[in-house]
């Protein structure tokens, strides 16, 4: 019993000692982001690697969730002959809800884990140490770039994830299922509104920053080698999950309601 | 210039340095030699503010650097160039562009000038014609020769090496010695060195220290090192495998990596 304490014990100290680190990282992060913004080129260059490499699995991605929401909602919305609220179901849980979570998550997997490896292997390389030895503060050089271009580039894709999920879902219903045209855009433009937009597109900036702080913090923390950096990444994709789809529920009591 | 008082460094309970005492005097050029894992990097890393000490202090300048903020070491640090063991050469970058990384971030010379610098640099050390390269496309000599480059680009007064030879061929180890030598000479700089390598050290020292569980045992010119009285410092000279010395030194006391 007394072993047990002391294991949760360590394992609550671990989590808030862990817990104050990302907050501390940040903060320092927000503030320069004004204090000392970095060179246009690092962040056009993150920009590039963040959202223009990522588009091709967002879309993808994006088309085939509104595609099994379409398929999915049919199946209920038929029996009740209801199928014209296909339309409106698809946009605003695209909008609203799965846009920004699947890009997010996608985009933890493809750029949060890979940014972890990345400063992973600068860690265990003594690059870190090399930046700090040079006058050079790796927060502002490594993680402001990324948190800057995070910022406006996971809303951005995230954007093309919602429109593209919705064309996949107005073809399921219309192509595939035979759901009227004009009942169904109709139904879509009514219910939907450039709030729900709105939302979305905020709480992908959100996830945006959380999964580069969360990236960063883990591939500084890394040691011990290519198992530290392996470890790095593996943690960077499953916290930045989590972290995801606890701050989208209070996001979504915040912003919904 | 340098002087480490009472420095005290333990890493989950393990005691890596203990009240360590090292005074380093302008332009001169120390070597601390000990074995591996024995608290070298620690100490070299505690020099340059990369960490911490538990108690102690390092006085560079004039100025005890373990009380500063990260923003004024910045300011100390602008006086050091370091070169890491394993050259820590920015992988993303080009020869050039990690040679002018301190130039491109803290001066305002304009591109030609850094260019010119860049070039000279990587003259000094033999390197000049591969500003273009990538360091994944250097062997191991050659990026410590860019690392050396990249360290004196910012006319440090302090350069320091951490195990500048390791795992170099001995022709590649000597023409590093020779550079480090060379460099000591040409820009009057005070230089640190920790290595585990005689010949190195015995090489470019002006001064050889000790370090030994986690103190500075001896202290003397080469000459003095070499027929120190000492068992520990004698043993450790000759590479000897019987002596005072355990043969498995990290599983006793702890590997001394943060």
């Amino acid at each position: 019993m007394a072993n047990l304490v002391t294991h949760i014990g360590t394992k609550a100290t671990a989590f808030l000692l862990e817990l104050a680190a990302v907050t501390r990282l940040l903060v320092s992060t927000v503030a320069l982001v004004f204090t000392a913004p970095p060179k246009w080129r690092h962040i056009s260059a993150q920009m590039f690697s963040m959202g223009v490499l990522s588009l091709p699995v967002v879309l993808v991605t994006g088309a085939f969730m509104g595609m099994v929401v379409a398929a999915q909602s049919y199946y209920l919305l038929h029996k009740m002959t209801m199928e014209v609220a296909i339309g409106p179901l698809v946009s605003l849980s695209m909008a609203n809800e799965l846009g920004p979570v699947i890009t997010a998550v996608i985009l933890a997997g493809r750029v949060g884990a890979s940014m972890a490896a990345e400063l992973g292997t600068m860690k265990v390389t003594e690059q870190i140490d090399a930046l700090r030895a040079m006058a050079t503060s790796p927060t502002r050089y490594l993680v402001v770039p990324r948190f800057i271009s995070a910022i406006f580039m996971v809303p951005l894709l995230t954007a093309f994830g919602i429109f593209i999920g919705i064309a996949g879902g107005a073809l399921v219903a219309i192509a595939l299922k035979g759901v009227n045209a004009a009942y169904f855009m109709q139904y879509m433009y009514y219910y939907t509104e450039a709030s729900d937009l709105r939302t979305g597109l905020v709480k992908s900036a959100v996830f945006g920053g959380i999964i580069v702080i969360v990236a960063c913090h883990r591939g500084f923390a890394a040691e011990g080698g290519a198992e530290g950096v392996g470890k790095a990444a593996t943690r960077t994709m499953v916290i930045s999950c989590i972290v995801i789809l606890i701050v989208d529920f209070f996001l979504d009591m915040l912003l919904l309601y | 210039m340098i002087d480490v008082e009472d420095l005290t460094k333990s890493f989950n309970g393990n005691l890596v340095l203990d009240n360590l005492c090292l005074h380093v005097g302008d332009g001169e050029t120390i070597v601390v030699i000990g074995r591996s894992g024995c608290g070298k990097s620690v100490l070299l890393k505690h020099i340059v503010g990369l960490l911490r000490p538990d108690s102690g202090r390092v006085v560079v300048r004039g100025q005890d650097i373990t009380q500063l903020s990260e923003r004024r070491l910045d300011e100390v640090r602008r006086h050091f160039g370091v070169v890491f063991q394993g050259a820590a050469l920015f992988d993303s970058l080009t020869v050039a562009e990690n040679v002018a990384f301190g130039l491109i971030q803290h001066s305002r010379m304009k591109r030609n000038e850094i260019d010119q610098k860049v070039a000279y640099c990587l003259d000094l050390v033999g390197m000049n014609g591969a500003q273009d390269k990538m360091p994944a496309e250097l062997s191991g000599g050659m990026k410590k020769r860019v690392a050396l480059a990249r360290a004196i680009a910012f006319d440090p007064t302090i350069i320091l090496y951490d195990e500048p030879t390791t795992g170099l061929d001995p022709i590649m180890a000597d023409a590093i010695n020779e550079l480090i030598v060379c460099l000591g000479k040409k820009l009057s700089v005070t230089s640190i060195a920790v290595t585990h390598d005689m010949k190195s050290a015995y090489k470019i020292a002006d001064r050889i220290a000790m370090l030994h569980n986690g103190k500075i045992i001896a202290v003397g010119t080469p000459d003095e090192i070499e027929n120190s009285p000492n068992p520990v410092v004698q043993q450790f000279i000759q590479g000897k495998a019987e002596g005072p010395i355990p043969q498995c030194a990290d599983a006793e006391r702890g590997k001394a990596k943060p």
